[in-house]
């Protein structure tokens, strides 16, 4: 299966709610074709509300422009900008069973009977729910619903693919197991998608590009690895993992640093030192909380098989490429 | 194991209160099928009474239940849309409309026929048709269609899902908005049709001679016939009505249960 995928281009795109609310401050987005956009924030910050311009569910401000490809399709409803949108709720139809759902988009296309069947089959192969055309829709698992709601959304052939947290209902296993399942879509069918979550495990897992977002604006826009090793707020630094912050010398400004770039040392290798606090085994690895004298606990975690001690005192030593100053 | 004299008090108590309840509708009911009800049962029992009834009062039930179905009709084509257009616009004039289309209920049903009578009682023709009692009875229904529906139909998310296919409104709203809201549609009908036929203080305040409905009906033959045939009246009312409060009770269980 072929996609027609377009690059999206957002001019000057920004919302404010009718009760004055600032949603979105105008901005500037390129989206290539084929390409997977992840919008990460928390809740409230706007990513909801830039998906759902891109669809065509909410209208920008006066001066926002849309564009699919050279097509401006600002004016356009969202049934007629052709695109795909997954839902958190699914937001399966309850009175139609599996393979009317997935034949939907093609029915109100006016698709004739025998093809509509042709590609619905396709579909739940795709979507690996050969056989499950007659089912009811509350005869799914969760998993099994999005993965029906991701072949309705596919079936029509969109320009882009939207989702909306389609994770966020799913317990833990099922999550990963999904999003693979996702993932392997995403590359497999080149199709440029948008999606939309706050966990940043899902972002870092996902995206080709990730957007973090804070308060209506993108603090930052890159590559998973350019957002998790050169963060460039600390705002986006919390947001994604975990961050250490302290000053390394006297009148210094703060350096931020990773649990996993902090190392245990010899005393006479020790950048700076400190007592443990806490000790969290995991089997994979110890996370130990550390007091170094600085305001906020340091994290740090580490391979190392020895079984460490609360109070125990301990020395510490970041890599200098490790180091980064905001 | 030994049951002490609470238990049995109890059981007294609510026997009584049961039996309150019960024996005047089985006295009623005896008296409709009674031959002389002052001379008791040993006079016979008989369906003469509710032939008679039927002799004298058929065009009353053929009424209730042509205005029954025609305010149903009315509701429905109101009320549904309202309830959609109700879930969809979220600010306070919204709001105060929902509560707007509850004062029927609130305010006494005479209070309302008497503004319709001062409001249209110079349009003869209107005044004197069947019509004039079926705006009543819609104001007074509506709000239970329109609050039946809203309670079902918030289906914006599913709505959302059918226009991001391609669906036109007509199509999301006949192909998913409708089907997925039938619980509360049906609910809301059998609620309007049970109102609408058992509806009296408008109505009494609303009819003609001509224009009377099985309430109507009903409170007129207690005032002037034989106790016998008011009785087998109330039979027939109950005939009527009893079945669709039991296919009401099973709906709303069955939409209880989808939640």
């Amino acid at each position: 299966m072929t996609s027609d995928s377009v690059p999206i281009h957002l001019q000057s795109v920004g919302k404010t709610f009718a009760d004055g609310t600032r949603a979105l401050e105008p901005l500037q987005l390129d989206i290539a074709a084929g390409e997977t956009l992840v919008l990460l924030g928390p809740s409230g910050c706007g990513k909801t509300t830039l998906l759902r311009i891109i669809a065509g569910l909410e209208t920008p401000d006066a001066g926002g422009r849309v564009l699919f490809g050279d097509t401006d399709v600002s004016a356009l409803p969202i049934e007629r900008r052709n695109v795909g949108m997954v839902f958190q709720s699914y937001a399966l139809f309850p009175n139609m069973n599996v393979a009317e759902n997935i034949g939907y988009g093609l029915r109100v296309r006016s698709v004739d009977l025998t093809n509509r069947e042709k590609k619905i089959n396709e579909l739940l192969a795709l979507v690996q729910l050969e056989g499950y055309g007659e089912r009811r829709i509350d005869q799914l698992s969760g998993g099994q619903r999005q993965r029906v709601a991701l072949a309705r959304a596919l079936a029509v052939r969109p320009r882009a693919l939207l989702l909306d947290e389609p994770l966020t209902a799913l317990d833990a296993k099922l999550r990963e197991q999904l999003r693979a399942d996702i993932d392997r879509l995403l590359r497999s069918l080149s199709i440029t998608s948008v999606y939309v979550t706050h966990d940043q495990s899902e972002a870092m897992a996902l995206g080709d590009r990730v957007a973090v977002m804070e308060s209506g604006r993108i603090a930052q826009i890159g590559t998973p690895r350019e957002i998790y090793f050169r963060p460039r707020t600390a705002f986006v630094a919390d947001f994604i993992g975990t961050m250490n912050r302290m000053r390394l010398a006297p009148g210094a400004a703060e350096s931020l640093f990773r649990p996993e770039d902090t190392r245990v040392v010899a005393a006479g290798e020790a950048q700076f030192s400190g007592t443990i606090v806490s000790v969290f085994f995991l089997g994979d690895h110890t996370r130990l909380m550390v007091d170094c004298g600085s305001s906020q606990l340091l994290t740090v975690e580490t391979t190392d098989r020895r079984e460490f001690r609360q109070g125990e005192p301990l020395h510490l030593a970041v890599a200098r490429e490790a180091l980064l100053l905001l | 194991m030994r049951r002490g004299a609470r238990f049995w008090l109890q059981l007294g108590f609510t026997v009584f209160v049961c039996l309150f309840l019960v024996v005047p509708v089985v006295m009623s009911v005896l008296a409709g099928v009674t031959e002389n009800f002052f001379i008791g049962a040993k006079s016979g029992l008989t369906l003469r009474w509710i032939g008679e009834v039927w002799s004298l009062y058929a065009n009353t039930v053929y009424l209730s239940i042509g205005i029954a179905v025609a305010c149903l009709a009315v509701t429905l084509l109101l009320g549904v849309p309202a309830a959609y257009a109700l879930a969809r616009t979220q600010n306070r004039w919204a709001r105060a409309f929902e509560e707007l289309l509850v004062l029927p209920v609130a305010v006494p049903g005479l209070a309302t026929a008497l503004a319709l009578i001062l409001m249209y009682g110079q349009l003869r023709g209107f005044r004197a048709s069947w019509t004039f009692i079926l705006v009543g009875h819609v104001l007074f229904t509506l709000p239970f269609m329109v609050r039946s529906v809203l309670a079902v139909i918030d289906l914006q998310t599913l709505e959302d899902a059918a226009a991001s296919l391609g669906a036109s409104f007509r199509q999301r709203f006949f192909q998913v908005i409708l089907p997925n809201a039938k619980p509360g549609i049906l609910a809301g009908s059998l609620m309007v049709v049970t109102l609408s036929m058992g509806e009296f203080n408008i109505t009494w305040m609303l009819h003609t001679p001509l224009t009377q409905t099985l309430p109507v009906g009903l409170a007129d033959s207690y005032a002037s016939m034989r106790l016998e045939i008011g009785s087998a009246y109330t039979i027939v009312f109950f005939f009527m009505i009893v079945p669709l409060l039991v296919a009401l009770q099973f709906i709303s269980d069955r939409v209880g249960q989808n939640k």
